[in-house]
């Protein structure tokens, strides 16, 4: 590849490219969810089992992807800023965990709303619901700890040091509450006897699509807050647009 | 018990205003937070300029006042 | 340094573990008010809750491991704070950290004697508590059996958010939203094996995922906490 890629490790080149990023990311975010919400609701059959309940698999599925793999991203960056002492990543850590938390939330909640018709309860203790949960704690303790620590270079490490234990035990808690569960008999539904229309499947990635693209795009955005915010002592975040166009103020 | 029966007769009704409303005000609320702290970020960074620029003026030019 | 950690026999090492724990468990019973605050909040939540769902001996029965388990957690979560704290304020950690010897070595101390203070006690408390809600004795010995492999887990793994949250302000109530996510495995698998035997399963599965864990938190969590401790102070 032509493209120098250490060269956007640096906080200031990766300033500029996120501002060129966003927009594109944003539309096609905005474009997406149009059309995965129009086949979604207009184009996909209604299920012969659940009805009309299904068309939440559309917005449940895409954000429970994401934000376990929103996760792992954010593990894989604070890994990195801890290990090669970036501070990129650790930045990029730190503006992916808010998203990967509303996800989870957004999975949490519309997966009980699902739930309500289908299994007549609003919660079940069932595996799947339970380490998205979990997972959600995960979010909160990464952003507390963050949140917590004033200096941002202890901070970024402190956290980055506990999304990896975290990691390493999202899979261990996976297992035992599946385990758990199955012990334990749950009313769960298997959705996978029914098998999947085509037009629903399409409907499900171009909405996992435009999630991936709204995330992109708002994390980028935060990020370059968190940039300015780290790098407001240097000079050339003066030149920056957004800065430079406004005068000093005369006094 | 009553919404159990809206949510029977209004399947639709219930998937958007439950579920898809309500992400959709996540995500809007979201991009708002985000919008706004740039906004701020800003404002501290230009603030921080300003008062750069003003005592680093005072030091070296101090007797101009 | 290096030198050093080459030269040092496996005997030095242990001895120094050996310190490392006595050391701690003198200071322990110097402020025994701190182990006995413990062991009563065990005592406390675990008296509560038949207070709170009713005295039907069945629920009661039904409900006794998973009420002891997570009482054990919580009150495991009290302790933790002090793990370090006290070496922090006083500049003992510091010293520690600049020793030629191994900081996972004197963590995996401090984290042996965390245990011996505040996990083992409830261990041998939880017995009486068990009475307490009729638990039959094959019951018992399994409860006792799995705290044994799960509370020094507890422990180890809490030894890593006491390392992160060191000094912060509000760091208790922060330390437990770190740390009881990261345990809830082995709440499953304790309170599971108690189960296992009241329903005339096999409990081999469960307590073996239990040392499983175990010897998985031996190996890294020592060494995570002191990643963990060198960077809080730096």
């Amino acid at each position: 590849m032509a493209i120098n890629w250490f060269k956007y490790a640096a906080p200031t080149t990766f300033y500029g490219l996120a501002g060129k990023m966003i927009p594109w990311f944003a539309v096609s975010a905005a474009l997406l969810f149009c059309a995965g919400l129009y086949i979604g609701f207009f184009v996909a059959p209604v299920d012969a089992q659940q009805g009309e309940f299904y068309r939440i698999i559309f917005i449940h599925v895409p954000t429970s992807i994401l934000s376990m793999f929103l996760y792992l991203i954010m593990a894989g960056y604070a890994a990195l800023g801890l290990v090669f002492n970036t501070r990129l990543s650790s930045m990029m850590a730190s503006a992916i965990a808010p998203t990967g938390a509303l996800f989870a939330f957004i999975s949490l909640w519309t997966g009980a709303l699902w739930g309500k018709p289908m299994w007549g309860a609003w919660w079940m203790w069932d595996a799947r619901l339970t380490s998205e949960l979990i997972l959600l704690f995960l979010y909160l303790g990464f952003i507390a700890l963050h949140a917590s620590i004033d200096d941002p270079r202890r901070a970024d490490r402190a956290a980055a040091l506990l999304a990896i234990v975290g990691s390493v035990n999202v899979p261990i808690i996976y297992f035992s509450v599946q385990w758990w569960n199955t012990l334990h008999q749950g009313s769960t539904i298997k959705f996978s006897g029914t098998t999947m229309h085509v037009v629903m499947q399409q409907a499900l990635l171009i909405m996992l699509l435009a999630c991936w693209s709204y995330a992109f795009a708002v994390v980028l955005a935060r990020v370059r807050s968190i940039i300015l915010e780290r790098e407001r002592n240097t000079t050339w975040i003066t030149q920056i647009p957004g800065v430079a166009e406004f005068p000093e103020a005369k006094r | 018990m009553s919404l159990d029966i809206w949510m029977r007769e209004n399947p639709l009704a219930y998937v958007w205003i439950g579920s898809y409303a309500v992400a959709l005000l996540i995500f809007a609320i979201e991009i708002a937070m985000v919008i706004h702290k740039r906004k701020i970020t800003l404002q501290q960074v230009r603030l921080m300029r300003d008062a750069k620029n003003e005592t680093f003026g005072n030091e070296t030019y101090g007797d101009e006042e | 340094m290096i030198e050093d950690h080459r030269d040092m026999k496996k005997s030095t090492m242990f001895d120094l573990l050996v310190l490392v724990i006595r050391r701690d468990l003198v200071l322990a019973m110097r402020r025994r008010a701190d182990v006995l605050t413990t062991l009563i909040f065990f005592v406390m939540v675990v008296s509560l809750f038949p207070l709170g769902v009713g005295p039907e001996m069945d629920m009661l029965r039904k409900m006794a491991a998973g009420v002891l388990w997570v009482a054990a957690l919580l009150s495991s979560m009290l302790s933790l704070g002090r793990l370090f704290s006290a070496d922090y304020l006083d500049g003992t950690l510091e010293q520690m950290m600049l020793a030629p010897q191994s900081l996972s070595m004197l963590v995996l101390g401090k984290m042996a004697a965390h245990w011996m203070v505040s996990g083992l006690p409830l261990v041998m408390l939880a017995p009486v508590l068990g009475l307490q809600f009729d638990m039959p004795v094959r019951e018992i010995g399994v409860l006792i059996a799995g705290l044994l492999l799960g509370t020094p887990i507890l422990s180890m793994v809490g030894a890593i958010g006491a390392a992160l949250t060191l000094g912060l302000r509000g760091g208790g109530v922060l330390l437990s939203l770190l740390v009881l996510p990261l345990c809830i495995p082995v709440l499953i698998f304790g309170a599971g094996a108690v189960e296992a035997v009241s329903s005339g399963l096999p409990i081999a599965s469960h307590l073996s995922l239990l040392g499983a864990l175990l010897v998985l938190s031996l190996v890294f969590t020592p060494w995570v906490t002191a990643q963990a401790l060198r960077i809080s102070m730096e």
